[in-house]
């Protein structure tokens, strides 16, 4: 057993990077590269207009391939809240294919569609709003979505819709000639074996792909598909492999290649600087996406546009979906803005989960933490360096054999001690607990699991078995409603020994990551109840993360919110808590990969998202460690890890210099807690990133489109790392015509629309406020973020050129559901203009009383008053201290004392 | 409305130690005299003074420090933003007079435990530090031992060189008579091998003639000749009958007396018809190295294999490691065949081993056996000198480590002490090396070899370094650090391996034990601890 293993991770473990070779190409993917051997050019299908069925909320129709006879269905629906939603499916398969549950929260409310005009070349649908149409094209076949006289989005306008239809294997045919009615297609390699290395995938259901294409005329910036370790605007994929979607466990995956990684999201969004959209592609087979932009020339497809479009010299980007089985089913997101677009594809997935206050603190991770003595001196060690810390997290050794839900009995004996004493310290700790479950009869989870038949199966009917961290491993089946229910019930304080309520959990490895599987993940073949593993492959991640969220939820009696971090993540995935991206390692280039990685994920619903902050291979060197904390302390998920074979690299090993820039940076998070929280409460109520690419708040400014260097947080502080060894300075780009952004240090004023060339030392951080938003910091930072809860709070206003600013305040719990079950919180509207700041309920029916008050209210870009008055909730008025820096023009209001959850008001005189 | 938020039950028990600074109703100069504010600014809650100085009792200056009196036991300061968070940290409960936080006041608990601490550490001290200077009394001893030893020894070196010296000149003596008389012998030997070998050549060309002549008429012929392919000189495989005339000398047919002269030309290569098989099987055999051709792994690809060492993966490893030692024996053989064309290794033929040289007469013996006396007493007393010059060579090696000012750690040179944990036996060997024994078997690894006290500069003899062990899989070489506290035993304590391939243990010895009063004043001195 263990040479074995020992072998494998040799062979993994021992290249330098990436072994590319472990990982198909499309080539090598059958159905990849039958479907892309089909060219643009005139398509076989053609709509049956006679068999148009038109209902309140949809319409169907059927569709036929002229080659072969087959036909599908297709359905359209208009979905509330500006969405069109577009099924494809085999009119009879043979047998059901798979259509992905549990990623909608809803069944999407649909809208009338009312029928325009008809004739024997088409339809033309009303779509209710702006004169939006769908113009459904009978020969060949094709949707157009219209507004007024603007083509928005055309569907195989380049004839790449292809349903390889369900079939009899042809020996079976032979001996059943009677069933031979239509004209058979000649079988191509790959459609009922594929072999990988040393994998064979025995598709006993044959193929099953299907493939359409979009054209976004006016487009050429299309982003999202995550997980790819490339740019945020995505490329041109002529002449490579697609972008891939395939959750894979990536052994040092290499930058700026189109490779899966760990996570898939199928969602693409195109803008330009008239309008913002979205597609949603909801299958969870294997999933390749070309792109292709005819920016540069219009060739092949511009005459094909020409007869809607009537002109060949705007942009156009065309998408292309393949996967690899399931339905087709589409969910055109028809924004115009960008934050109409994350509002309908949350209304659609959910938003992100309104993390607890402490998991958006720093996070303290190795791989491992030895025993409870090396967490206690960690522990020490943060208060030590006065350096704040609310977790710390135990790695695969921590548990008895890899037996996950154990602990190892010498080095971690009395786990309930270790928890106690991080409680005692307001500080909490994570335990991984991963998909993998070690094959031996003396678990006892393996034992329920397999006396409940809660494995995945293989292709035989017998327990699937792989090879992970402990062995010889089983994979239990998390598609299963039941195995799910069972997995989040061993969470619970009297299944899970030695948990605590200070303890929450790490899914990692669920892609699942199967050692000596093909592409390190699971068989194809393998069974997940009657569906293939192919055709749940990327959602598997999803449901362990769900399955684990819920048990942490369960445990507390639906109190307590939970903190799951996940590796592997589909769509909805946000609804379950965390991700990060993956294996990294300590160089340069990957602290920079870090914002497109996670900007990405943002614009389609994930923001709770980090990277390993140092790199988790590797040794990163004192100025790389400095950088990506100084970076990770502005990026959602902020936490440090590292490699078992890494030099230790807690921040105070560095000497003194190293270990007061590292405080600085954590010290920064810290203080920005509350703006942290409030920007999640946002990304909870309304799907908009917490990170975001500068295009979402610049939509009309090209300057911004590819710009991922930097970012927003919210829409309000606009951060440029240093990720650049030995930089001198970083030229960040500032924008919006006619803005002012104050440097958040020095409260130095800058033009927006220009590029500023910000000279840097070790200790820089730029970091930008917008004039005209007002930011709550609370500056008094303590070892935790529990510790400051009550604390008081100060008010960055950073006026615009008009004098004007405004922000929001939100506060609650911290970390119980009882803002959203009781409507426990305090959301408060901050205002400044006609100098008059007042802070006013946004949210006058809840209910929450907080300790914290205002001690300070610091503006930027005042003039000097000659006098303040603080007017009460109660009407009362007194007069408040201030301090004006001319040269800076900053004026100081000191200590107004007012409470953070009361009305009131402040004039400036 | 301004909420009460300052209860502001801060007693000025608090501001004791720096009461001077504060003095009730008069304005506040802040300690880095940047302003003066109003008193009633000083611990209002909120940080007026850039330095933090006028909030010594509240957590509202994120760089202030808060002065813990802990009646009862030592006094300290905490950071600033520790007041009210809610956890204990004074053991005076002042920290948290209000968060709600229950704490208890400890000090007096605490106060008793340290005494206790510090009155066991001073015993231990007090003992420690008589049996450092016992050690250090031991170490002069020993030190004087190895001194005279040396001298003793270098005396005795002199001695021994002068006797090496006179009996080799006996020995080159007794040597010269002895080779003169192997010599005439071996000649003797040869000239009677030469008749002999004469002889059997005869035979053989007796034998030969007649086999070639195969009509039995006398002659050999050109067309008997022709029948041994192997007489060929043209390498075509055959012999025609211009080959074999030549062969013959020019004629056609040679008779019994003209046939030494062929039997010259063709001996080397005439093959009997009789003991054709016997020939061919051991005649390739001479030419060709006894041993089989080496394995053909390029060493380089061993080394690589030899470099997967980790310690995490020990069964996989156990089997690497004998491949590559078995590949690296079989690679010794191998160099010595490049060293030396094969031909020298060809054994000597059997038919010479038939007759082995006679025995040396008595004469001869008697001077064999003179001179190999004096080789053996030449050679004896080499050894007896490269002897001494060992025993020096490892006392100077000895007296070169840096033993500590007075010596007190020499005497854990060459000594070894072992810690047993549940999975390891780990083995420190002072001034020598660290290794680390699975318990139930398994090969020894090195987590480091004797390198340099390491301790801080104050004293530097507090840290020992071993560095250079075994490597670590993708990491660094192993390394160990050995912290050495003062105990009465010597003993190993603990080992822990902090980060990878780095590990620490610890080692108490009353070789580091201070002067008590030394360790009394140094600990009270220590307020931050």
């Amino acid at each position: 057993m263990v040479p074995l293993l020992v072998a494998l991770l040799f062979l993994c473990l021992g290249a330098e990077a990436v072994d590319r070779s472990n990982f198909k190409t499309c080539e090598q993917s059958s159905f990849c590269k039958r479907q892309r051997e089909l060219k643009p050019g005139q398509s076989p299908y053609r709509a049956l207009l006679d068999t148009l069925e038109l209902s309140d909320s949809r319409i169907t129709l059927q569709l036929i391939n002229d080659n072969n006879k087959v036909r599908l269905l297709l359905e359209l629906y208009r979905l509330h809240g500006n969405m069109t939603r577009v099924k494809i499916n085999e009119l009879k398969p043979l047998k059901p294919r798979y259509e992905v549950p549990d990623v909608l929260i809803t069944d999407p409310p649909t809208e009338p569609m009312t029928l325009v005009a008809q004739d024997e070349n088409g339809l033309v649908l009303s779509l209710g709003v702006d004169e939006q149409r769908v113009i459904v094209s009978a020969r060949p076949f094709r949707l157009d979505i219209v507004e007024g006289p603007t083509v928005l989005l055309s569907l195989n306008s380049r004839g790449l819709l292809t349903f390889e239809h369900l079939r009899l294997r042809k020996d079976t045919l032979r001996s059943n000639s009677s069933q031979k009615l239509m004209k058979e297609e000649e079988d191509k390699p790959g459609m009922w074996e594929e072999t990988f290395k040393t994998h064979s995938d025995s598709k006993p259901n044959g193929p099953s792909s299907i493939s359409l294409d979009f054209s976004f005329p006016g487009v050429d910036h299309v982003y999202g598909i995550p997980e790819h370790a490339d740019t945020l605007k995505l490329r041109n994929t002529d002449g490579g492999d697609p972008y891939r979607l395939y959750n894979l466990d990536v052994f040092q995956y290499e930058l700026h290649n189109l490779m899966a990684l760990y996570g898939a999201v199928p969602v693409i969004i195109s803008h330009n600087t008239e309008r913002t959209m979205g597609i949603f592609w909801l299958n969870a087979a294997e999933t390749w996406v070309d792109i292709s932009s005819s920016t540069a020339g219009k060739t092949v497809f511009g005459k094909m546009m020409d007869f809607v479009q009537g002109s060949s010299e705007v942009p156009q980007t065309d998408v292309r979906w393949i996967s690899e089985s399931g339905i087709i089913d589409v969910f055109v997101l028809l924004g115009p803005t960008p934050n109409d677009v994350f509002a309908q594809y949350a209304s659609l997935t959910g938003t992100q989960a309104f993390p607890s206050l402490s998991t958006l603190g720093y996070h303290q991770c190795r791989w491992n933490y030895n025993d409870k003595e090396d967490v206690k001196t960690v522990d020490e060690g943060f208060d030590k360096h006065d350096i704040p810390c609310d977790f710390i997290w135990l790695d695969i050794e921590h548990t008895d054999g890899k037996r996950y839900f154990t602990w190892d009995p010498h080095k971690f004996a009395q786990p309930k001690e270790m928890l106690q004493g991080l409680m005692d310290k307001k500080r909490k700790m994570v335990a991984i607990v991963d998909p993998h479950i070690k094959v031996d009869s003396g678990y006892n989870i393996n034992n329920e699991i397999r006396s409940k038949s809660f494995y995945v199966k293989t292709k035989d009917g017998a327990d699937y078995e792989g090879w992970c961290w402990p062995g010889n491993s089983g994979y239990p089946d998390f598609t299963n409603p039941e195995m799910r229910a069972w997995w989040a019930s061993k969470f619970a304080y009297d299944q899970y020994e030695g948990s605590m309520e200070n303890l929450f959990i790490w899914n990692d490895m669920n892609e699942p990551s199967v050692f000596n599987g093909p592409e390190v993940t699971m068989h194809k073949d393998a069974l997940h109840g009657s569906w293939e593993h192919r055709d749940v492959h990327n959602i598997y991640g999803l449901y362990v993360q769900k399955a684990t969220s819920e048990g942490l939820i369960q445990r507390s009696g639906g109190v307590e919110r939970p903190f799951v971090l996940t590796r592997a993540f589909f769509a909805g995935s946000q609804r379950y808590g965390a991700v990060w991206t993956g294996d990294n390692a300590a160089e340069w280039g990957h602290l920079k990969i870090s914002i497109p990685m996670c900007l990405s994920l943002g614009l389609v619903g994930i923001s709770f998202c980090g990277a390993d902050v140092g790199g988790f291979f590797k040794h990163p060197s004192t100025e790389l460690l400095v950088r990506w904390y100084q970076a990770g302390a502005y990026q959602p998920f902020f936490r440090a890890h590292a490699h078992l074979d890494t030099p230790r690299r807690e921040p105070w090993l560095f000497g003194p210099d190293n270990t007061a820039l590292i405080r600085e940076a954590v010290r920064q998070r810290y203080a920005l807690l509350p703006f942290w929280y409030q920007l999640f409460y946002n990304a909870y109520r309304t799907g908009q990133p917490v990170m975001r690419a500068l295009w979402v708040e610049y939509p009309k400014e090209p300057a911004t489109f590819v710009i991922e260097d930097e970012y927003l947080l919210g829409k309000d502080l606009l951060v440029h790392p240093v990720t650049d060894e030995g930089a001198k300075g970083v030229t960040a780009y500032l924008p919006g015509k006619g803005e002012i952004w104050y440097d958040v240090h020095t409260f130095q004023k800058h033009k927006g629309a220009q590029n500023l060339y910000i000279p840097v030392t070790m200790s820089s951080i730029p970091v930008f406020q917008r004039g005209g938003s007002i930011i709550s910091r609370k500056n008094r930072v303590r070892r935790s973020s529990t510790c400051m809860e009550n604390d008081p709070y100060t008010l960055y206003v950073a006026l615009s050129p008009q004098g004007t600013a405004e922000g929001e305040i939100y506060i609650d719990d911290f970390h119980t559901f009882n803002f959203e079950k009781e409507k426990q919180f305090i959301h408060r509207h901050l205002h400044f203009s006609d100098n008059t700041l007042s802070s006013n309920n946004l949210a006058p029916d809840s209910n929450f009383s907080t300790a914290a008050w205002i001690e300070k209210v610091i503006i930027m870009g005042a003039t000097q008053p000659t006098s303040i008055s603080l007017i009460a909730a109660d009407g009362t008025k007194s007069a408040v201290e201030f301090e004006f820096d001319s040269a800076a023009s900053v004026l100081t209001l000191r200590k107004p004392g007012v409470n953070a959850g009361a009305d009131w008001t402040v004039l400036l005189q | 409305l301004i909420v009460s938020i300052l209860p502001l039950p801060i007693e000025w028990e608090q501001l004791r130690m720096k009461r001077q600074f504060y003095e009730e109703n008069k304005p506040f100069t802040c300690l880095d005299g940047s302003r003066t504010i109003p008193f009633d600014r000083v611990n209002d809650d909120y940080c007026d003074c850039r330095d933090g100085s006028d909030e010594p009792g509240t957590a509202a200056c994120p760089n202030g420090s808060f002065h813990c009196t802990n009646a009862g036991f030592r006094p300290t300061f905490i950071p600033s933003s520790r007041i009210n968070d809610g956890i204990c940290d004074c053991c005076d409960t002042t920290d948290e007079y209000n968060s709600g936080a229950k704490c208890e006041n400890t000090c007096k608990e605490l106060g008793q435990k340290e005494h206790e601490v510090l009155q066991k550490m001073a015993e231990i001290t007090k003992e420690g530090f008589l049996l450092k200077q016992q050690l250090i009394q031991e170490a002069k001893n020993r030190q004087q031992e190895k001194q005279s030893k040396l001298t003793e020894l270098q005396n005795n070196k002199k001695e021994l060189e002068e006797k090496v010296e006179a009996l080799r000149t006996v020995k080159e003596t007794a040597e010269q008579p002895e080779k003169e008389a192997k010599e005439l012998h071996l000649k003797a030997w040869e000239e009677q091998k030469a008749i002999i070998r004469a002889e059997k050549d005869k035979a053989k060309m007796a034998e030969a003639f007649l086999e070639l002549d195969d009509d039995a008429d006398g002659f050999v012929a050109v067309a008997e000749l022709q029948t041994h392919a192997e007489l060929d000189t043209d390498a075509d495989g055959t012999v025609s009958e211009t080959e074999a005339q030549g062969l013959l000398g020019g004629v056609d047919h040679v008779d019994t007396a003209s046939f030494e002269k062929v039997w010259d030309n063709i001996k080397d290569k005439y093959v009997s018809e009789v003991s054709n098989n016997s020939q061919d099987s051991h005649t390739p055999d001479i030419t060709r190295p006894v041993e089989p051709a080496p394995v053909d792994t390029p060493p380089e690809e061993s080394n690589k294999l030899a470099d997967n060492d980790s310690e995490q993966y020990p069964s996989d490893d156990d089997v690497q490691e004998e491949e590559e030692e078995d590949e690296e024996e079989d690679d010794y053989p191998e160099e010595d065949f490049d060293k030396a064309p094969p031909t020298v290794k060809t054994p000597p033929k059997k038919d010479e081993d038939e007759e082995a040289m006679p025995p040396y007469d008595d004469e001869t013996r008697v001077l064999i056996d003179a001179a190999q006396k004096a080789r053996d007493n030449f050679e004896e007393s080499e050894r007896a000198l490269r002897d001494v010059d060992d025993q020096m060579k490892n006392i100077e090696k000895e007296i070169s480590f840096d033993f500590g000012p007075d010596s007190e750690f020499s005497y854990l040179y060459s000594q070894c002490y072992e810690l047993t944990t549940s999975e390891y036996i780990y083995k420190l060997c002072p001034f020598n090396r660290v290794s680390q024994k699975p318990k139930y078997g398994g090969s020894e690894t090195n987590l480091g070899t004797w390198g340099t006290w390491a301790g801080p500069e104050d004293n530097k003899y507090l840290l020992m370094k071993y560095e250079h062990g075994t490597g670590c899989w993708q990491g660094p070489n192993r390394s160990t650090t050995v912290k050495l506290t003062c105990g009465k035993e010597t003993t190993v304590m603990s080992t822990s391996e902090p980060s990878r391939c780095e590990y620490l243990m610890e080692f108490t010895t009353p070789a580091v034990c201070q002067e008590p009063e030394a360790v009394i004043s140094s600990l009270h001195g220590h307020d931050e601890f």
